[in-house]
């Protein structure tokens, strides 16, 4: 492949977020009808790299080349002229507008605006992709999947020859992953050249014909697909082969604390986030939840902290005495006050957990504010707690007066976890704990949920890394869509069940769907 | 490895002359030392917008505005009884500001309070004694004003109605209202004139000589007051937190809407405070000018501020001087009028508005951090 | 009969002040950038084409109706877009907070406005443009004279007809064309927008100072149509400015309905002055005041009711306030 001239080539590429650094003097190459996929573990620097390749971003060191010749991409737009495409994540649609309007937002076609002809040519390119969209329908009218594969045929619509797509399988179901891997080798075939951007071994091994690598914002090397193993990848994702052995103590004298039963929410849009769940939490254990990204994880964690109107079901919290509470219809701040000490480590650390612009101090007093009867505000005992918990966590920060929004991913979580723990718990929930977070972070995090779960704490864990939720929790809960789809034994069930578990009702729904 | 050409086209490359970074800290001198540039850079183009229209050496003029604040120790009071009113609205505003609510009513909030003052003055000034009469004053000023901040408050609380819009539509509405009565209680006579003109009832004890003296008192408790609300109690913390993430506010069991009324109720109390001063110890009168546009000069005040009232207090010092000066150039020269004084503070609110930029912000200009590659 | 015609005219005449002004600060909305200095415009834009046309008819003897027209229409227009520029320079280059920076507008602009007014006025209280005002208020001949149906539809200035075709011209191109389509998502989601490839920067400084020209017109046909071609320092400009704004709100963000609701507008501004006539009884001189609020309460009506629909169709641009910065994370 030396001999061929690469379609894009990044080279030297360096990108700082104040004193974050998020690429370091990465090099990349990308050629024409190959998919490439770039792998690493979530914050390890990928989408912030291809961001600069789409014009979002502006490097602030090094240089890319399209087609053997240096670019400056300073917009999108510039991207768009070079023929590059992104799919983000978080989906670029403008809500109240409909999908073709979005389709051909900002393209200037010659001759006259004709909305009829546009949308033609929009249903012109789901025919032959096999996509099913309505031009006509606006964007909050559409699911996930719907806007997804709006966002698709965006690019297409303009015709780009580099696509980047940025964890496009993440909200999809296992038929609509298929669906746009054929798509996307329909676009190898005419010579496209594509990226795409994941954490999934399996997939990568699916569809891509070369690798690269990315840790911690490093390059770490490219591969052909076909000369790897799963196991080769993951040595340079994470560095050295994943032995997680994650401790797993013994659950001693297990007694439900949270009954959940029958419910049931209904998100603004009218989704049915959550359909009929009922299980039960309990102290001294933990329980995993696992699930695609957005099947009601979220929902349910807000459902039991107070923080999710529901439309059925009740929520029982148990005490140790066997008396029972209605947690549902109060707010975080009538929980407390019946005494139930429930600590929750939300999924949006800066944006729910924490306040980004407040300092360590201040951030400690969130849950503690209110403390004492005098109008002031105590800062004396959350200061000494802001200094455990730094002393305890080793969080690496300036000072106790430092914004939290500018320490790194993972001491922001220690600061919130450390924080959640300190309140001496019964129920611990936590979403998504470890995200975003290096081994080192993550095993002392699992370490501390571990610790609690031994003082008979109850606590909950929603992972998406099924090796973790598999050698971490003792009963697993998988979520599909909203329906339970079992409940597993984490030291008997195995990675392939689970993941089974978490796909299988889609194919039921999407049946009904049809009739 | 085709290097030589890949260095070829880096030279024609085009990099953006200059790009945009977040700052992630400056010291407090440098960003002080910004905006007070900022101040300078405004009163050159002042100078020379004042040159270039009139023709008058701007350093005389400038010496002639000084004498505005500094002439006598009257125009020194009077300086400070304006700035204590417009120190008052601005701190009325903070906390709500500080909560990311927008209230852009405060002219509506002052007039609603001076009016209630007013109210009582008229019906009530013969019918009671003094000691009661500017407690019931008070209280009913305080009412007006919050009465006036809860309604937008509410809506906004209960179903998210934009308090921007929502709060600068009621300005007009109380306008109009004063209007109404003002027509009513004057009749035929072309003015209001004082009210209780030979009584005085409801008017502000002399302290040192003047009247205002009280409001000046007033407004430096309620500044030194709203300084310890927003700093130091439990309510100016989950002020702090509402303002920066409603989210949290909400995780940690914040009852986003009571607190919203509440800091509403506080603001729009704090507004008719500053009617109440302003009718009983100022005007001894209501007209729809009473809060003369101050309630609009308050938002940048208290925006600019960032909420402290001490900058508050600074910044209020700034306008009024520039307003006393104007006015008083425009005696002293044919070729001025008082309209000068909206233009000079027009133009020093830009530049200090446009000054934040370089304190959030720096630029990177070509050539810097493009070390990358080459070895010359 | 005669009193409701005279009713509409003036509900026309007034509408159309405030017609400009809002067609012009929803062109400015539809970026994303809330201009509170609307007032602070149309005081720039009145003054400076009263100034233009008033130097003018005083320089020549026989002054030419079409370049009064020409050079009023022009000086409002591009001292209004200045003052639309300075708006985006603070806003949307500097990122200056968009209420406070509007605020700052309107103090500016009317400072300007009168300062160079009272120059203007020389001593006295108020000067005419009577030839500027002439024109501007020139009926069609033939037309206005088609007995009621001249006197509702054809009694008026041209800039009556050129305020409806504006808004509609500004309807048409907010929604049936691509540039409105990039405007609207601009004003929706900009980060969306940009990328899509829009220039973020470039359509919200366009829309700003376009909006603030078309807003600068509604001053000068204040000045030299409504005010009869008087420029004195006591006018309700200021007033009409945040009229223009509530109308926006009224007009749930979309031109079309601006045609009618500035009429509607003008009707009950001018209610009181011909109502009561017209059914036969005298209203007090101080009901007056509170007729005219009614314009402000149906727009906190209206503001309240589109916030209990939420329906996203009626809502204001969703990115409205808000400063755009790309790399914001």
């Amino acid at each position: 492949m030396d001999n061929i001239q690469p379609a894009v080539k990044m080279c030297g590429i360096t990108k700082r977020f104040g004193t974050v650094v998020a690429n370091d003097n990465c090099t990349l190459e990308l050629y024409r009808g190959e998919i490439l996929a770039l792998l690493g573990e979530n914050g390890s620097g990928k989408t912030t790299l291809m961001n600069m390749l789409a014009g979002i971003y502006y490097p602030d060191e090094g240089q890319i080349f399209v087609d053997g010749k240096e670019h400056s991409i300073r917009s999108p737009k510039d991207a768009l002229d070079l023929g590059i495409g992104m799919i983000h994540q978080h989906f670029k649609l403008v809500d109240v507008l409909t999908a073709a309007e979005n389709i051909v937002l900002g393209l200037h076609e010659p001759g006259r605006f004709d909305m009829k002809a546009v949308s033609a040519k929009v249903r012109a390119i789901c025919d032959q992709y096999g996509f099913d969209v309505d031009p006509d329908m606006k964007i909050y009218d559409m699911s996930v999947s719907q806007k997804q594969t709006v966002e698709i045929v965006k690019v297409l619509y303009r015709g780009a020859n580099i696509l980047i797509l940025d964890e496009p399988t993440a909200v999809l179901t296992p038929q609509e992953t298929d669906t746009l891997f054929n798509v996307l080798r329909n676009m190898r075939r005419s010579g496209k050249a594509i990226v795409i951007i994941t954490h999934k071994l399996h997939e990568v091994l699916d569809v891509s014909d070369r690798v690269a690598v990315l840790r911690k914002g490093v390059f770490v090397g490219s591969v052909r697909t076909q000369d790897t193993s799963i196991g080769e990848m993951t040595n340079m994702m994470v560095g050295h082969a994943v032995t997680l052995n994650i401790d797993r103590p013994a659950v001693k004298d297990p007694k439900s604390r949270i009954e959940v039963k029958d419910l049931t929410v209904i998100s603004e849009d009218g989704i049915k986030k959550l359909d009929d769940v009922s299980f039960d939490i309990r102290t001294g254990e933990i329980l995993g939840i696992a699930g695609i990204s957005g099947c009601g994880q979220k929902e349910l964690l807000e459902a039991i902290a107070g923080l999710q109107p529901v439309e059925s079901g009740s929520v029982e919290y148990i005490t140790d005495d066997g008396s029972r509470e209605q947690l549902l219809g109060r707010n975080p701040l009538d929980i407390a006050q019946l005494g139930v000490s429930l600590s929750f480590v939300p999924e949006d650390r800066l944006g729910m957990g924490l306040v980004g612009s407040m300092d360590l101090t201040d951030n400690m007093m969130l849950r503690s504010f209110r403390n004492g009867h005098s109008i002031f505000a105590d800062r004396k005992a959350p200061k000494q707690l802001a200094e455990r918990v730094v002393d305890k966590l080793n969080v690496n920060t300036p000072g106790l007066s430092t914004p939290v929004r500018k320490l790194s991913g993972g001491n922001v979580q220690k600061v919130l976890v450390g924080r959640e723990i300190a309140a001496a718990p019964t129920v611990l929930l936590t979403a998504y704990a470890v995200r975003g977070l290096d081994i080192n972070s993550s095993y002392m995090i699992y370490d501390l949920l571990n610790r609690q779960k031994e003082k008979g704490v109850a606590v909950v864990y929603v992972g998406e890394d099924l090796d973790v939720l598999v050698e971490l929790c003792d009963r697993i809960m998988v979520l599909c869509a909203g329906h339970m789809n079992g409940m597993v034994d984490g030291r008997s069930a195995s990675k392939n069940d689970i993941g089974l578990m978490m796909t299988r009702l889609a194919k039921k729904e999407e049946k009904t769907d049809e009739h | 490895m085709s290097t030589e050409a890949e260095k070829k086209s880096s030279e024609a490359a085009k990099v953006p002359f200059v790009r945009i970074a977040k700052r992630t800290a400056l010291p407090i001198w440098k960003s002080w030392g910004i905006r007070l540039l900022s101040v300078l850079l405004a009163l050159i183009i002042s100078a020379l917008f004042i040159f270039s229209v009139t023709g008058l050496d701007p350093i005389a003029v400038y010496v002639v505005m000084w004498d505005g604040t500094f002439k006598s120790s009257y125009s020194f009071i009077t300086t400070l009884r304006d700035t204590a009113m417009l120190l008052c609205i601005s701190v009325a505003l903070a906390p709500a500001f500080r909560m990311k609510f927008w209230n852009i009513g405060a002219e509506g909030q002052v007039l609603a309070g001076g009016l209630c003052t007013a109210l009582v003055m008229i019906y009530l000034g013969n019918l009671l004694p003094q000691w009661l009469l500017l407690p019931l004053m008070f209280v009913s000023a305080v009412a007006g004003g919050a009465l006036w901040a809860f309604i937008p408050a509410w809506f906004k609380a209960r179903w998210n109605t934009n308090e921007t819009l929502f709060t600068l539509m009621m300005n007009y509405v109380a306008i109009n209202i004063v209007d109404c009565l003002t027509n009513i209680w004057r009749g035929a006579k072309s003015s209001m004139g004082n009210i209780n003109a030979s009584t005085q009832a409801g008017w502000f004890p002399l302290i040192f000589g003047y009247r205002f003296t009280l409001n000046i008192i007033i407004v430096a408790v309620l500044s030194v007051g709203m300084y310890m609300y927003l700093r130091f109690t439990k309510h100016g913390y989950e002020i702090a937190v509402i303002g920066e993430s409603e989210n949290t506010a909400k995780y940690i069991g914040i009852n986003v809407r009571k607190v919203v009324v509440r800091t509403m109720l506080l603001s729009g109390a704090i507004c008719g405070i500053a009617g109440f001063i302003t009718v009983a110890g100022k005007n001894m009168t209501i007209s729809s000018g009473t809060a003369e546009g101050f309630g609009f000069t308050a938002i940048i005040v208290a925006w600019l501020a960032k909420f402290n009232p001490g900058y508050m207090a600074l910044i209020s010092f700034l306008l009024i001087f520039l307003q006393k000066g104007a006015t008083q150039i425009a005696s002293s020269y044919a070729a001025l009028n008082d309209y000068a004084s909206s233009i000079v503070t027009g133009i020093i609110l830009f530049c200090i508005l446009g000054s934040e930029f370089f304190v959030n912000y720096s630029l990177i200009f070509r050539g810097k951090h493009q070390k990358g590659g080459e070895k010359a | 009969m005669s009193l409701v015609i005279a009713w509409i005219n003036r509900a026309v005449w007034f509408g159309t002040v405030i017609m400009f002004g809002s067609t012009g600060e929803i062109i400015t909305e539809r970026s994303g950038n809330l201009n509170l200095g609307v007032p602070g415009l149309m005081f720039l834009g009145g003054f400076s084409g009263f100034a233009g046309a008033y130097y003018y008819e005083n320089s020549t003897q026989h002054p030419s109706a079409v370049l009064s027209v020409l050079i009023a229409l022009l000086c409002a227009f591009l001292t209004a877009m200045l003052g639309g520029l300075l708006y985006s320079i603070l806003t949307v280059t500097l990122r200056a907070n968009q209420n406070v920076t509007g605020l700052a507008l309107s103090i500016f602009g009317s400072g300007v406005a009168n300062f160079f007014g009272v120059q203007v006025l020389n001593g006295g209280t108020s000067v005419k443009a009577s030839f500027a005002n002439t024109v501007f208020t020139a009926k069609i001949p033939g037309l206005s004279a088609a007995g009621v149906f001249g006197d509702i539809f054809f009694s008026y200035g041209f800039m009556v007809y050129v305020a409806i075709i504006v808004a509609l011209l500004v309807n048409h191109f907010i929604y049936h064309t691509h540039f409105g389509l990039n405007l609207r998502a601009v004003g929706e989601n900009p980060a969306t927008a940009d990328a899509a490839g829009i220039d973020v920067t470039k359509y919200k400084y366009l829309a700003t100072c376009i909006g603030a020209g078309i807003t600068g017109l509604g001053g000068v046909y204040y000045v030299l149509d409504y005010g009869y071609g008087t420029w004195s320092t006591a006018n309700s400009i200021e007033a009409l400015g945040w009229l223009a704004v509530a109308l926006v709100i009224f007009a749930t963000w979309k031109p079309r309905n601006i045609i009618w609701g500035a009429y509607v507008f003008g009707l009950f501004y001018w209610l009181y002055n011909y109502l009561p006539n017209i059914m036969g009884f005298t209203l007090p001189n101080y009901a007056v005041q509170l007729i005219q609020t009614v314009p402000y309460v149906v727009t906190i009506l209206v503001l309240i009711f589109i916030s209990m629909k939420k329906k996203k169709d009626s809502q204001g641009p969703a990115a409205l306030g808000l400063a755009y910065f790309r790399e914001e994370r």
